[in-house]
């Protein structure tokens, strides 16, 4: 393939595209921008829509990093036509190592410790600790139910797989049975068999990011991160806006993965549109796949600022997809509480559990509840 | 074909109306050798771009439909067990006593049953259509991600089998779940929209001669403010393409607002779209298309 030729100059503004892209949040690896220049060449560089075409077809990999293109391509080789549809204002630009730990949870923790009861210090707190609100932690405790949190893997129950593998009962696996029959040259011998294998179901969890939320959108997102380490699980936080955080959440270190998360949502501490939200997850993932025979756990309080209408037709539609919806509100464990809260309201009859999730046990259970145990 | 606009001549030559983007896509992929991975919503015609190409470039169009489990014994080649327990039968029979000489018959070329991959590889040229790719598991892509980087499979019995021409390798994607980066990154990808009114009453004239001008602006017009609404599953040109089948079907020449109530099962398939559909006024639509 005829790599970096012709002018310097042409390819130092591909480059440099390439660069801004980067900058922009596409993931224009080496590899893509070999494939852009090479694209390039065989197309002819000179056409504004040629070169186009040839950085969105190599350098994109999903439709998010579409929008970006558009922007970044507009501001490097100048307005021209407007490229396909209006490109809504540009975000902030991504910051990294800044927003996470001294955003997120220092808000979280200023609260935390001005609602804290004067618990005295404990030598062996685990147990304790395992029991107490997320809200009212103080930053040591904080940083000792994160490091148990780590520890917290989700696995969703079991569903029967097309997949098998060999086992002492089952259908006949001819495979295996010929292989046996030619290892002794035609004679006759015992049938192996094989039987369908139980995969873990999807997990896809919505995390309720927005200001009533706040006092344990911290804790929650790093239980998340620790359960979206099996394979297969999905994340989303939900607030003013629908964010897929996934891939960010892939980060094995929990740290990196947070300030990554804190990143890419720019919603913290809004308001909340369950309903909305809700639909546009359906519409855009759930009702493709994602959510179609999936555990889907939602972590937020109910508080619902749209329609509860609209939320309780959506969740009507949630639970026909899904294998199991699962709600978890961390503001269940309040002593009198009761479901008012409008969204909560509208959202129950379409919940097959409704757990706590205040605290590391009741996250515990939560796990518990998604791997199929039945205490709702 | 020498570019982008010579490959669109020949993709609309056989039915299929292409944009700028998927004529350089398709130009690409054709001249660098990439996979072309298209992504968008059900019935933009990702499927049929497959067969369009496969059509244009004169090459048998090779399926892989994905699903959860697929192994390579289903994707790629398996051997035909009752046949060569047959062949060892029929050789003791006639009393071949060289075990190794029936070793090496038994695993001959004959013996193995290609499966669409492999068949790709030995067909040249081909199109190849991997379709559904984010309905079979992570694993499987892995394999696949082998298969398209070299071209090649190895067959322990038999030994390496090359394509000398690679196929054209078209995947298409539902974003049910993420496929892996690393396989998107071998490949040209590609959003489909849903086509704009002129573009879509174009796609329709084109699949169907037989449908009379009007019915079809009307239908086009119809979908696209449908596609307006707030639908669960907003249809696309497939669904376009039915509606103006099942009117004409009707013998209908153009479409009243009671027409299009009464068949509109035949482009929404949710009962709570149709329920909101009901809320258009279809009236008003076919009034300003309708002159």
């Amino acid at each position: 393939m005829a790599g970096v030729t012709g002018v310097f100059a042409a390819d130092a503004a591909l480059l440099g595209f390439a660069r801004a892209l980067r900058a922009a949040g596409v993931d224009a690896s080496a590899e893509r921008v070999h494939a852009f220049l090479c694209a390039v060449d065989v197309l002819r560089p000179g056409l504004r829509a040629d070169v186009y075409w040839a950085g969105r077809l190599t350098l994109c990999g999903d439709r998010d990093d579409l929008e970006r293109y558009e922007r970044v391509f507009a501001s490097c080789f100048g307005g021209g036509e407007p490229a396909g549809h209006a490109v809504p204002a540009a975000p902030a630009p991504r910051l990294r190592l800044l927003v996470g730990d001294a955003g997120a949870e220092g808000r979280t923790r200023a609260r935390g410790e001005r609602d804290a009861p004067p618990a005295p210090s404990l030598a062996s707190s685990t147990e304790v600790l395992r029991h107490r609100d997320f809200a009212g932690l103080d930053a040591v405790e904080r940083e000792q139910v994160r490091r148990l949190l780590a520890a917290l893997a989700l696995r969703g129950a079991v569903r029967r797989s097309a997949r098998r593998r060999p086992a002492r009962r089952g259908e006949v696996d001819p495979h295996r049975t010929v292989r046996e029959l030619l290892r002794r040259g035609g004679e006759p011998a015992l049938p192996r068999r094989h039987a369908r294998t139980n995969r873990p179901r999807r997990v896809v969890l919505l995390v309720d990011v927005s200001g009533s939320m706040a006092p344990y959108a911290d804790a929650l997102l790093r239980f998340t991160h620790a359960a979206a380490h099996t394979r297969g699980t999905e994340v989303f936080t939900i607030g003013t806006r629908l964010t897929r955080v996934t891939r960010e959440m892939s980060h094995r270190d929990p740290d990196l993965a947070m300030t990554a998360v804190a990143a890419a949502v720019p919603d913290w501490r809004g308001g909340t549109r369950l309903g909305e939200l809700l639909r546009a997850f359906l519409d855009r993932w759930g009702q493709r796949g994602m959510a179609r025979g999936a555990i889907v756990v939602v972590l937020s309080d109910g508080w619902e600022r749209g329609d509860p209408e609209l939320l309780a037709a959506q969740m009507r539609r949630l639970h026909r997809l899904a294998h199991r919806v699962i709600w978890t509100n961390p503001r269940k464990a309040r002593p009198g509480y009761a479901p008012l809260a409008a969204g909560m309201a509208a959202a129950l009859p379409s919940v097959d559990a409704f757990v706590e999730g205040h605290s590391l046990a009741a996250l515990e259970r939560l796990a518990a509840v998604v791997r199929g145990a039945d205490d709702a | 074909m020498d570019g982008p606009e010579q490959v669109r001549a020949r993709l609309e030559a056989t039915g299929y109306l292409v944009d700028d983007g998927l004529a350089v896509a398709c130009f690409l992929a054709l001249r660098l050798g990439w996979p072309l991975f298209c992504e968008g919503d059900a019935g933009v015609g990702k499927t049929a771009l497959a067969s369009a190409l496969a059509e244009a470039l004169d090459a048998p169009l090779i399926r892989l439909q994905c699903h959860e489990g697929i192994d390579a014994s289903q994707a790629l080649y398996d051997w035909d067990f009752p046949r060569q327990l047959l062949h060892l039968r029929a050789a003791e029979a006639a009393g071949v006593t060289d075990s190794d000489l029936l070793e090496g018959q038994l695993y001959d070329r004959r013996f193995l049953i290609a499966r669409p991959l492999l068949r790709a590889l030995e067909t040249q040229p081909s199109v190849l259509l991997v379709d559904e790719i984010d309905r079979a598991d992570d694993e499987f892509e892995a394999f696949l991600l082998e298969l398209l980087s070299e071209y090649s499979v190895t067959v322990p019995e038999l030994g390496t089998l090359r394509a000398e021409v690679p196929p054209v390798v078209v995947l298409t994607s539902n974003r049910t779940r993420e496929v892996h980066d690393a396989l998107k990154r071998r490949c040209l990808y590609h959003w489909f929209d849903h086509p704009d009114f002129a573009r879509e009453l174009a796609i329709v004239r084109r699949r169907l001669p037989q449908v009379s001008a009007r019915l079809a602006e009307q239908v086009t017009a119809l979908v696209q403010a449908l596609r307006a609404q707030d639908l669960l599953k907003p249809p696309g040109v497939a669904e376009t393409i039915d509606w103006a089948e099942a009117l004409d079907t009707l013998g209908a020449g153009e479409v009243s607002a009671e027409l299009a109530v009464a068949t509109l099962g035949s482009v929404l398939k949710y009962r709570e779209d149709a329920e909101r559909a009901r809320g258009l006024d279809f009236a008003a639509v076919l009034a300003t298309r309708g002159a």
